[in-house]
């Protein structure tokens, strides 16, 4: 098999409420650089109904080509409809690699797609780089323990998970062409049958554009408690944050969730109050540029991560911090 | 109904570091334990056992010595183990591993669901039950956190999604891999234990699979390549203050103004 004839870089760009999801468009300058590497194109696919605004803010992202194919079949992810989609592109396009976001959809999709291709597949993806000609991702093993490189030198196409947060934006300004293609489900073969989506809070919650996050575990204690994260939160005109217990504890709702099955988030500054730091949740906020951790716990793991460490009972601190903070901006 | 579990052998702590000098992953101690997000998995099969009727099987893929985890179904309630052990199946990846397990699937007999935890403590990847349903060309859910309804024929399941829920129908055979909390896994019986004692496990090898290829097995198989293993970076710049609350209000006060977010 001649490996240089696959060139492209095809990106998946999942699309959420119509728009593409922060990973979709991260995923564009870590494909352009491997892309250049191999002399070929950044092809962004983007599957869906009502996704043209979606379509050209990618090709306005760094894909050299956006493959749309919209349909009101395509309207809410669909594992099987959206793997046969897919895999029809794949097909056609023979790309070197295929980059798909780390979101729920997409740890589900890459899998199935790695298997029908019988290729690789490289999950939760953190760097991407070339050493000696070969590509080579970066994945955590042991939750994050130790790390790995792997590469997928003889895969046709090599698949990668790319986490999210773990790459920035392009600043790019390459303009793009839309090629739209049609692609029916074909559904005879399909036996899964989504009954129901409930969105469960209509409340909205952008993290993974915040600057500023404060976030509570279970070290809160209590939901009045908890207040005081949102207390925090607020005067720094930030956004609220939680931990899986402290959502399950019912003291805030589950759009807050930061972590693995929560937000993948990088602010400027992130702030963790009551939090002890399980891999499920640090791993969502490696990506910050600066971590203040605040717990009584002087052994808590949080503390490795956390720029600042300060041992002491956020439920003590936080009042005072934020007494202080009220007087200041009333005296500017 | 006939339900498979999928488990899996993992090292009892996280706590790996890699020797500096080779690169080589130091394991510490021998210890090894069923995977959590596994107990989930045969806590699920359980339950739809009790209300369904029908057997649990389960299967796994390691050294000799990951028996130890089928004796711990048994334990638990599972009827019947299958382990695929051989050392050509050594070093696959999970393209090699979803497949060998397919194939130890298929010499197991027809189900109609199989289920699996949401991802292993060693690995990490959650890839390895989508990529078995593809082998099997079953339909796959993943991210379960509840299933709502379940006959003969159908089963219904709730799927966590960052912003909402999705409810999902599903005709069997299916595979579901199920999130850590469906249900609160129960401890393993002593008496079962006993009772189960002589139960016996069967054995898979390569000669026994339907496609004996060896070069779709093991490391042969594999289109992932380790290079290398190594510790993450670790965090030079941190700081610890501990010191009296005001006194730590104060300071945490005067470096968010430095980090100009006040």
């Amino acid at each position: 098999m001649d490996m240089t004839e696959y060139k492209d870089i095809v990106v998946y760009i999942e699309t959420a409420d119509k728009s593409p999801v922060k990973v979709g468009l991260e995923m564009l300058s870590p494909a352009r650089k491997i892309a250049e590497k191999k002399g070929g194109k950044v092809r962004a696919v983007l599957i869906g109904d009502g996704i043209r605004t979606a379509a050209q803010k990618a090709a306005e992202s760094g894909a050299d080509e956006v493959i749309l194919i919209e349909s009101p079949e395509y309207e809410i992810f669909h594992l099987d409809r959206f793997a046969n989609v897919m895999e029809s592109v794949i097909k056609e396009v023979k790309p070197y690699a295929v980059f798909v976001g780390g979101t729920q959809d997409g740890k589900d999709l890459a899998p199935k797609l790695a298997a029908r291709l019988k290729t690789g597949c490289a999950s939760d993806v953190m760097d991407v780089k070339t050493e000696d000609g070969k590509t080579v991702y970066t994945c955590p093993l042991y939750g994050g323990t130790v790390l790995q490189d792997v590469v997928m030198e003889t895969s046709v196409p090599q698949i990668a998970v790319l986490r999210s947060g773990a790459f920035k934006k392009s600043e790019e300004t390459v303009k793009g062409t839309i090629t739209e293609k049609n692609i029916p489900a074909a559904d005879e073969n399909i036996r899964l049958k989504i009954k129901d989506v409930v969105k469960e809070i209509s409340e909205t919650v952008n993290l993974e554009d915040a600057q500023v996050i404060v976030s509570g575990g279970r070290g809160m204690g209590s939901r009045e408690n908890f207040e005081l994260v949102k207390q925090l939160a607020d005067l720094l005109g930030g956004v609220v944050g939680a931990t899986r217990p402290a959502i399950e504890d019912g003291w805030i709702s589950r759009v807050h969730q930061v972590g693995q099955s929560g937000k993948i988030v990088a602010p400027k500054l992130y702030i963790a109050c009551g939090i002890s730091g399980a891999t499920q949740h640090v791993s969502g906020i490696m990506n910050s540029d600066y971590i203040v951790a605040i717990n009584k716990d002087e052994d808590a793991p949080i503390f490795e991560v956390a720029n600042i460490g300060i041992v002491g009972n956020a439920i003590n601190v936080l009042p005072v911090m934020i007494e202080e903070i009220k007087k200041k901006k009333e005296a500017e | 109904m006939n339900i498979l579990v999928c488990i899996k052998q993992v090292p009892e702590s996280n706590k790996v570091e890699v020797d500096p000098k080779t690169g080589v992953l130091k394991r510490n101690g021998a210890a090894s334990k069923m995977n959590p997000y596994d107990l989930y998995a045969l806590e699920t099969a359980m339950r739809l056992k009790e209300e369904l009727g029908g057997e649990v099987s389960v299967i796994t893929m390691g050294p000799p010595q990951a028996a130890q985890v089928i004796r711990e179904a048994y334990a638990m309630g599972a009827d019947h183990g299958t382990l695929i052990s051989d050392r050509r199946f050594g070093g696959a990846d999970v393209l090699a591993t979803s497949y060998t397990l397919a194939q130890g699937i298929k010499k197991m007999g027809d189900f109609d669901l199989i289920l699996c935890g949401k991802q292993t403590t060693d690995g990490d990847t959650a890839q390895v039950g989508p990529e078995i349903s593809e082998w099997l060309g079953i339909p796959s859910v993943s991210n379960v956190r509840k299933i709502t309804e379940a006959d003969g024929q159908n089963i219904t399941v709730e799927m966590d999604m960052p912003d909402d829920i999705e409810i999902t129908r599903i005709a069997y055979p299916c595979l579901l891999a199920v999130d850590k909390d469906i249900f609160q896994p129960r401890l393993p019986s002593y008496v079962r234990k006993t009772e189960k004692a002589d139960t016996e496990i069967t054995m898979l090898s390569l000669d026994d699979m339907d496609d004996r290829d060896e070069t779709h097995y093991g490391l042969n198989g594999s289109p992932t390549q380790v290079q290398k293993i190594f510790p993450p970076e670790t965090n030079h710049h941190r700081e610890l203050w501990n010191e009296e609350s005001s006194i730590l209000s104060e300071k945490l006060f005067q470096k968010v103004k430095e980090l100009k977010f006040v």
